[in-house]
């Protein structure tokens, strides 16, 4: 039974959520995360995301500790998105560390394809993308007025001047625009290794066919014109 | 047995002796890193001479090299406040340090990690290893500009100190990249150097401060997130706060101001300056910025990670214009001891870049805004011309 009276993943079966709390579980991080919990709620105390919005660390380590399978579930489709990843919960007595509880219920959300992470994740694939693609995750020329319109005309005076502004950088590495320093292609590319050997990109299959056919593609392409073969490049941390 | 009379109260913070009482309460990570290397299953990349020994949060000494480093940059740094990496790098040309500028790094990828979880702990060591094996390449010892991948590196290295299994998965990948697993005995971020570097910077300072009142925000990843890392002093705060940033405001001779809710996060939140901004600054504005308003009204406001500089001052444009109380400029460590040092305000800090008003606070550290304004413009003109293709160091500081 969940803990929470509107419940909205009651039909879902018992097992395929159970299956996911054994994979958190079973995570090789949890022994160094998860201690338990004396309910202080010092940890709420700390939480940027428990003032703002309905969250709380503590409901995520208490229901952990209860093995309570369907609040845990209902947690791992909703309330896992809203932390901030700040740790101020590492303030925890009894040694708990709800925000990486809460990375590693992230990790099995995505790995699982679960539809409430594809959801969360849509805005973000840009991103996801970048970073992936590039080595930096934060370019210059993403300072757009309407991707930050919040942040007042001075991001438009940036963008205006992006291309002046960014060689009037002394630093020789920062002339870039499309990406946050100029990274080396061959850097890129032991990159673009490391997400095929690790399965990473696996994940991103799961998760977004869109972005992964996009780098899979844009890959290929860079590997192929400096001599290498993507297929030689196989997940290596599978069991 | 303690009884509750009123002279055994609790003592108020300012009135309590710090003192430490038991012994670390984790293992010492040097230790077991070197056990590894012993072992022959990781090479430790050493600090190297000259260094500085610092205490850090369970009394334990940290080597802070002071050159021959290898520059981890961050992305949001470089892309979106890049006065921030440029005043790391002049403050080390200023001192004549040995340092390495690379393009073979690539981003710790965390910040995707923290976001998104679209990662996995094999990837997450293996991008970190890739960079450390790069720095030993280069010849230089990692220096980490940000606070999320100077966070995420100790994550890494306990995960790696505590998997044999994640130690083989991660050897297997980087040698088919024909690198070696590899790992700094200390993970140091450059705000460290600048703490350990404040009495010579103080030596070389050209301006006066004394007239600002600074508050501090203290970078969630570096003092919450593997907390032992972390540089504290029993002088500063009483040992209860780290000591970086505010031991530097302390040397050059600002008024350190405090404010009750400086060990809240800025609102960054990842995934939430992106996708839930509403969040972000909601948070900075009414947990950081009114606040420190309210009980410290400070001029300026300090930080040193990426993230807290980004939501602390863009945040306040929005709050501004729906008349909150708000309205602090935000720096990094780095450009504040940079323009303590002479540092121009825009060839080198580059404070256009940065948000909120910064006019009256240049003008409170003795700077001709519109005479620097024009300085740079005039730069700005040089390249638009087709006269100078880039701006050098030279130029920065002409
Ligand atoms: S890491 Fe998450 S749960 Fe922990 S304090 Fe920060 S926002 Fe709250
Ligand atoms: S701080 Fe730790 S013990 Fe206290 S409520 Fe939170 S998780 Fe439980």
């Amino acid at each position: 039974m969940s803990i929470y009276k509107d419940a909205k993943y009651m039909d879902v079966p018992f097992e395929e959520k159970q299956k996911l709390f054994d994979q958190v579980k079973g995570d090789m991080r949890w022994d160094h995360i998860f201690n338990g919990c004396y309910e202080c709620g010092i940890c709420v105390a700390a939480c940027p995301s428990a003032r703002f919005y309905d969250f709380s660390p503590r409901v995520f380590v208490q229901t952990l500790e209860r093995e309570d399978i369907d609040t845990f579930y209902e947690l791992m489709n909703d309330s896992v998105w809203d932390c901030s990843q700040c740790f101020s919960c590492t303030r925890c007595p009894r040694e708990s560390n709800p925000g990486a509880l809460i990375t590693v219920m992230r990790e099995v959300a995505v790995n699982n394809g679960l539809n409430s992470a594809k959801e969360a994740l849509k805005a973000y694939s840009r991103i996801i993308y970048k970073i992936m693609s590039t080595g930096t995750q934060v370019a210059p020329d993403m300072l757009q007025p309407d991707a930050f319109p919040d942040w007042g005309p001075h991001v438009k005076e940036i963008s205006d001047n992006l291309e002046y502004w960014r060689r009037a950088l002394p630093p020789e590495t920062l002339h870039t625009v499309e990406l946050a320093w100029d990274v080396s292609v061959e850097t890129r590319l032991e990159l673009f290794m490391i997400w095929k050997l690790t399965g990473n990109l696996e994940m991103i299959e799961n998760i977004d066919e869109g972005i992964f056919m996009i780098l899979e593609e844009v890959m290929e392409e860079l590997l192929e014109e400096h001599g290498y073969d993507l297929d030689d490049y196989e997940n290596v941390i599978e069991d | 047995m303690p009884t509750t009379t009123a002279s055994s109260l609790p003592l108020k913070a300012e009135d309590r002796k710090f003192e430490r009482n038991s012994p670390p309460p984790t293992e010492d990570y040097r230790e077991q890193l070197f056990e590894l290397e012993a072992k022959g299953e990781i090479e430790i990349i050493r600090v190297p001479e000259p260094y500085i020994e610092v205490e850090t949060k369970y009394g334990r000494k940290k080597k802070i090299p002071l050159e021959h480093t290898w520059h981890h940059k961050s992305c949001g740094q470089c892309g979106h406040i890049p006065g921030y990496s440029t005043a790391i790098f002049w403050l080390n040309r200023q001192f004549g340090f040995d340092y390495h500028d690379p393009r073979d790094q690539t981003s710790c990828t965390a910040w995707n990690y923290y976001a998104s979880a679209t990662s996995n702990p094999a990837a997450q060591a293996a991008v970190a290893v890739r960079n450390f094996a790069q720095a030993q390449i280069d010849g230089y010892f990692p220096v980490i500009h940000c606070g999320t991948s100077y966070g995420h590196y100790k994550e890494v290295r306990a995960e790696l100190i505590y998997s044999a299994e994640l130690r083989k998965q991660v050897r297997a990948v980087l040698a088919r990249l024909g690198k070696k697993l590899v790992f700094p005995e200390e993970i140091v971020h450059y705000s460290e150097w600048v703490h350990v570097m404040r009495h010579e910077i103080k030596k070389r300072q050209t301006r006066d401060f004394s007239n600002l009142t600074i508050t501090v925000h203290p970078a969630c990843h570096y003092h919450k997130l593997v907390v032992e890392d972390a540089i504290y002093d029993k002088d500063l705060y009483n040992g209860q706060r780290t000591a970086i940033v505010s031991g530097l405001v302390k040397t050059i001779g600002s008024k350190l101001a405090d404010y009750s809710t400086w060990h809240d996060c800025c609102g960054f939140g990842f995934r939430h300056i992106l996708v839930s901004r509403d969040f972000s600054r909601s948070f900075a504005t009414m947990r950081k910025i009114e606040v420190m308003i309210e009980e410290a009204n400070p001029d300026l406001t300090l930080t040193h990670d990426t993230g807290c500089v980004t939501t602390l001052d863009q945040s306040q444009f929005a709050a501004k214009a729906h008349g909150k109380k708000v309205g602090i400029p935000v720096m990094s460590d780095a450009q504040y001891a940079a323009l303590a040092m002479g540092a121009h305000p825009f060839k080198v800090c580059q404070l256009h870049w940065h948000n909120m008003e910064i006019r009256t606070i240049l003008e409170k550290m003795g700077i001709d805004y519109d005479k620097a304004w024009s300085e740079f413009e005039h730069q700005v003109d040089r390249i638009k011309s087709g006269e100078i293709d880039y701006l050098s160091w030279e130029d920065a500081d002409a």
